[in-house]
């Protein structure tokens, strides 16, 4: 397909890596530097959960629990068993694929929601597991002192350092995320969610698309929380519940369903939100855990006034403010008459 | 009757719905390079059979035969994969994607590339995009909407959309084109373009069997017919011996009085 250079991956990535080279510029913050990477693996979620809302059709409330999956299996790996962090990531990847594969392939062969149904009732599972399996999880009091990433003998022990590493990560994945919606694959995940009997007719193997595009969404997740247990050192099982499952529909909702680069602004907006909420709420106590309200109100006013997400619902209304009306569509001329 | 060389035999072919037999022990054959026909009143279960060819319906018995080999029971893309593709009755294109996209999504069994290809598009992923891209292009030519290329395909008009899904269906290059009242919703004008266009269709090698109740376009196309009732094959031969059937004429009349 041609597309201009301005809405192509290339010239977004290029954008995404100024930003990012350039921020830590302005901001010396390092409180805020770590919450913007916290903010980069919020958006790792988002953009692969994307992938499945906006192009599978298909809502997934269990995204905590393979985010959860990740930052254990890293944490458990590392801590216990002293393996490489960067192995014990593409571990956390293998074990979210295959728990993946298992909850995706009943559900996503038969055609409606299921997904959504499954998943939360996995989403519980999960949560239960972490906080019950205390030999393995230590409960709820957590796993701490995990291991910062390496690269060679580079630590990313700084927040800076952290910083760049998330966002170069993420910035990776969704350029890949961008890569897939635009090809032959991409092609067919839309097609299914436009009708599932034509694609089918078509060719298209509808259930083995939707199974891998929930697999790599999940895989997404596990990186996410591989990247998190060792940015932030320290987990808990709080961090994988279902209100985080709920946030991350509200992030691909407000990034904008099917649309790979709205996701860092769904990700920052809620994760942004979330932090500047609990800190009111330490001062004004009626604000305390007012955080799932205001979510939800959000996810309403948004599907009510921007049904196409916070990025192309403002696109649109600049658009509209620039007042360029569509051609009109008329049917070409067609004077050979065949046949009486 | 039945032969070796039959493109798409259909058997004892059955479908009942929580006791009501839509279509009842219904058996013909197409020969390649055919127009035929199905044609008969409303809910007669037309409809019906070109889903089970189609695999979007399972047949309750009954086989459906593609040049010898069973295909009845096979999912819906396996069937498309062996040379079966269809378009709706209500139009069922890919409303969200542009009209040009439709075509390439036809384009799917044509062209190879998982999700790694998918991830990083180097090598022949994007040779092969750029030529499926051209050969998308090419359909839209011959159906006339190459300049509407990169609209959205729900903002076409309906007999254009009629058109596309014709277009995008041929793109997976079908031995068997299957066309589910093609015609109906049509201005005469675009009921002429749309008879031409199965004639270029069938001269490109294609057999094509259509279904619809209009009996004039049909009868003046058409190969052969079948004529089905109540979910029962009255009436099969070449549309001047069907048109004078007695049972033919006394199914569409029933028709016609129960309307009135």
């Amino acid at each position: 397909m041609k597309r201009s250079f301005f809405t192509s991956t290339l010239f977004a990535a290029v954008v995404g890596i100024t930003i990012t080279a350039v921020l830590p510029c302005f901001v010396k913050n390092n409180y805020v530097l770590g919450l913007l990477a916290i903010v980069a693996i919020n958006t790792i979620i988002a953009v692969g959960l994307n992938l499945v809302m906006g192009y599978a059709g298909q809502v997934s409330l269990g995204h905590a629990a393979f985010f959860g999956i990740g930052a254990y299996t890293s944490a458990i790996l590392t801590t216990q068993l002293h393996c490489n962090p960067w192995l014990a990531l593409l571990a956390g990847v293998a074990i979210t694929g295959i728990v993946a594969l298992t909850v995706g392939i009943p559900c996503l062969r038969l055609s409606g929601n299921y997904l959504a149904m499954a998943t939360l009732g996995f989403g519980w599972i999960v949560y239960t597991v972490m906080v019950q399996w205390e030999q393995l999880t230590k409960g709820t009091s957590g796993i701490s002192d995990i291991p910062k990433l390496t690269i060679g003998s580079f630590v990313f022990g700084n927040d800076i350092s952290r910083f760049y590493l998330t966002w170069a990560v993420t910035i990776a994945l969704l350029v890949l995320s961008a890569n897939i919606v635009n090809s032959r694959m991409g092609r067919a995940l839309r097609a299914l969610h436009g009708s599932e009997a034509a694609a089918a007719t078509l060719g298209i193997d509808v259930a083995w698309y939707k199974i891998q595009i929930f697999v790599l969404s999940a895989a997404y997740a596990s990186i996410a929380g591989s990247l998190y247990a060792h940015t932030v050192n320290f987990i808990s099982p709080s961090s994988y519940g279902f209100s985080f499952s709920v946030e991350l529909v509200v992030m691909v909702v407000i990034g904008g369903m099917a649309s790979v680069w709205g996701a860092p602004a769904g990700a920052a907006t809620i994760t942004l939100l979330a932090e500047w909420l609990s800190g009111m709420g330490e001062k004004i106590s009626v604000l305390k855990d007012c955080e799932v309200i205001v979510n939800g109100l959000i996810l309403i006013l948004v599907m009510v006034f921007m049904p196409a997400g916070l990025v192309c619902g403002i696109r649109d209304l600049f658009r509209r403010a620039a007042r360029k009306p569509m051609p009109a569509v008329a049917p070409p001329p067609t004077e050979r008459g065949v046949l009486p | 009757m039945t032969t070796t060389t039959d493109l798409l035999m259909v058997q004892q072919l059955h479908k009942a719905f929580d006791g009501y037999t839509a279509v009842h022990d219904v058996s013909f054959a197409i020969q390649p390079g055919q127009i035929k026909a199905l044609i008969g009143p409303n809910g007669a279960g037309k409809t019906t059979i070109l889903n089970m060819i189609s695999g979007v319906l399972l047949p309750s018995s009954g086989e459906i035969l593609l040049q010898g080999v069973p295909i009845s029971g096979l999912p819906s893309h396996r069937i498309a994969a062996r040379g079966i593709a269809r378009t709706f009755q209500h139009v069922e294109l890919f409303q969200n994607m542009s009209v040009v996209e439709n075509v390439m999504i036809g384009r799917h069994l044509r062209s190879r590339g998982g999700l790694l290809a998918a991830a990083f598009p180097i090598g022949y992923v994007t040779t092969q995009e750029r030529r499926v891209f051209t050969e998308a292009m090419n359909l839209l030519e011959m159906v006339q909407l190459a300049d509407f290329a990169q609209y959205p395909a729900g903002e076409l008009p309906f007999g254009r959309q009629r058109l596309l899904e014709i277009a995008r269906a041929l793109a997976t290059e079908p031995r068997l084109l299957l066309l589910d009242e093609a015609a109906s919703g049509l201005s005469s004008r675009e009921k002429h373009e749309l008879v031409a266009l199965i004639f270029t269709i069938r001269q490109t090698g294609v057999t094509i069997f259509l279904v619809d109740h209009d009996m004039d376009l049909v009868m003046g196309i058409s190969d052969e017919v079948v004529v089905l009732d109540h979910g029962e094959k009255i009436a099969e031969g070449i549309p001047a011996v069907v048109q004078n059937d007695e049972q033919v004429i006394a199914a569409y009349l029933g028709e016609e009085l129960s309307d009135a």
